[in-house]
């Protein structure tokens, strides 16, 4: 399992594999939102932890179709099912590479991305360790999608309608989990709502993905 | 000793309609099997079958647990990367043997730092196939394994095989050349092929196919 990661990332951050492009996305959301509401302090702080959130799930959304389809391509996917690795094993393993190379980033680079929209400075915390418990989630349910349109032509935009309302969770308790400690007040609720989230996610959907690429593999 | 491999009665099917059926055979060490047989008559779907890719609409078949390494028309190579790490990728997710033995035997050792995507389509196969040496597992289930080879590259991965065979590994693989492989019986599917009249294959087996 150790070896897929580590093939995983390398083919990320080699030529073409897409490392950054998340980011990138990131970048341009949180400097355009500026320039589209304008610059007033207040309105942008407001509205901050919402477009942040956003931004995230987005850029998230940018690389999923990745997760298997390049591995479905050029036959590796069939060869990894014969491969002593358990499916569940290849899911989770290739959840967590997706997550270093667009969660992770996000994650950090997020008390950046805050000031740009103003984000209070009580909030900046929060935003960075829901983001971190949140993420996770985020690239497991993507896998779920990935595995199901795995094989599809331009299976892109089914998969984001698959995967768009299994964010909707995560996306308000992450948002209110910035936007509450940003205000000041207590925080623990919605961030304890989003750790169950991204553990029961975490924990149930390895097995539903496996399955679904087993069925799609035949 | 039980074979390696064991089919018996197997019947594949291809999107809900059955290509072959009632195919037998068993494979011990040392022995190969070659199948043949005019395109699209489902010998692919069945090496998928035997590889435990899809399940069988019926019969058995019979292999010890992680003993089969198959190898199909794709080779699942990764362009971004060099030779050397597709190879070492595989050879570490089956926790095979080194890889320099199957450079060597494929003639790629000149080639191992070069990225795979500057490859030739032969080379690329004879990576593919150099592949099955670091899985350490002992029945090879091939699909068309000479496609892009040329006559030299074909007498290597003869060799290959015919190394494999002595060492107490069998081999299946579907191929329309001749392999000059003595050892190798010749199993021709046409007299196995399902009779498409057959009203009760055409229902559809319902939604739980999908998920048996």
């Amino acid at each position: 399992m150790t070896a897929l990661l580590l093939r995983d990332l390398r083919l990320a951050v080699r030529a073409g594999g897409g490392f950054g492009l998340g980011l990138a996305f990131f970048l341009i959301l949180c400097t355009l939102v500026p320039f589209g509401v304008g610059p007033q302090g207040g309105t942008l702080a407001l509205i901050a932890p919402g477009i942040l959130w956003v931004g995230a799930l987005l850029a998230c959304l940018l690389s999923l179709d990745r997760i298997f389809a390049l591995d479905w391509e050029d036959g590796s996917l069939d060869l990894l099912a014969t491969a002593p690795l358990p499916m569940e094993g290849t899911v989770l393993v290739k959840a967590a590479a997706h997550w270093i190379t667009t969660g992770l980033p996000l994650v950090a680079a997020a008390p950046v991305f805050g000031l740009l929209l103003h984000l209070p400075a009580g909030a900046q915390g929060w935003l960075v360790l829901s983001l971190l418990i949140g993420t996770p989630a985020l690239s497991m349910l993507g896998a779920f999608g990935a595995a199901l349109t795995v094989g599809l032509r331009r299976g892109g935009l089914l998969l984001s309608l698959l995967v768009l309302p299994l964010y909707v969770p995560t996306l308000i308790f992450g948002a209110e989990t910035v936007r509450r400690g940003g205000a000041g007040m207590d925080a623990i609720t919605p961030l304890a709502f989003l750790t169950a989230i991204t553990l029961a996610v975490l924990g149930a959907i390895p097995f539903a993905a496996a399955a679904a690429l087993r069925v799609n593999l035949r | 000793m039980a074979p390696l491999l064991s089919v018996s009665d197997l019947a594949v099917a291809r999107g809900g309609r059955r290509a072959v059926e009632g195919v037998t055979f068993s494979l011990d060490a040392g022995q190969a099997l070659i199948l043949r047989g005019a395109n699209g008559i489902g010998k692919t779907t069945l090496l998928r079958t035997v590889a435990g890719l899809q399940a069988a609409v019926d019969g058995i078949v019979d292999a010890a647990p992680d003993a089969i390494a198959y190898a199909a028309h794709a080779d699942g190579i990764k362009g971004a990367l060099t030779v050397r790490e597709n190879l070492g990728f595989w050879a570490q997710v089956f926790d095979g043997p080194a890889i320099g033995a199957a450079l060597a035997a494929m003639n790629l050792s000149d080639l191992a730092d070069r990225p795979a995507a500057m490859l030739s389509a032969g080379q690329k196969r004879r990576l593919g196939l150099a592949r099955l040496l670091v899985t350490g597992r002992p029945v090879w289930v091939l699909d068309e394994p000479t496609v892009s080879l040329d006559t030299a590259s074909v007498a290597l991965f003869v060799q290959a095989v015919r190394g494999h065979l002595s060492g107490g590994g069998a081999a299946l693989m579907a191929t329309h050349i001749d392999l000059n492989l003595p050892e190798a019986t010749v199993l021709d599917l046409t007299p196995y092929r399902a009779d498409p009249r057959r009203v009760q294959d055409r229902v559809p087996a319902g939604f739980d196919e999908a998920f048996a």
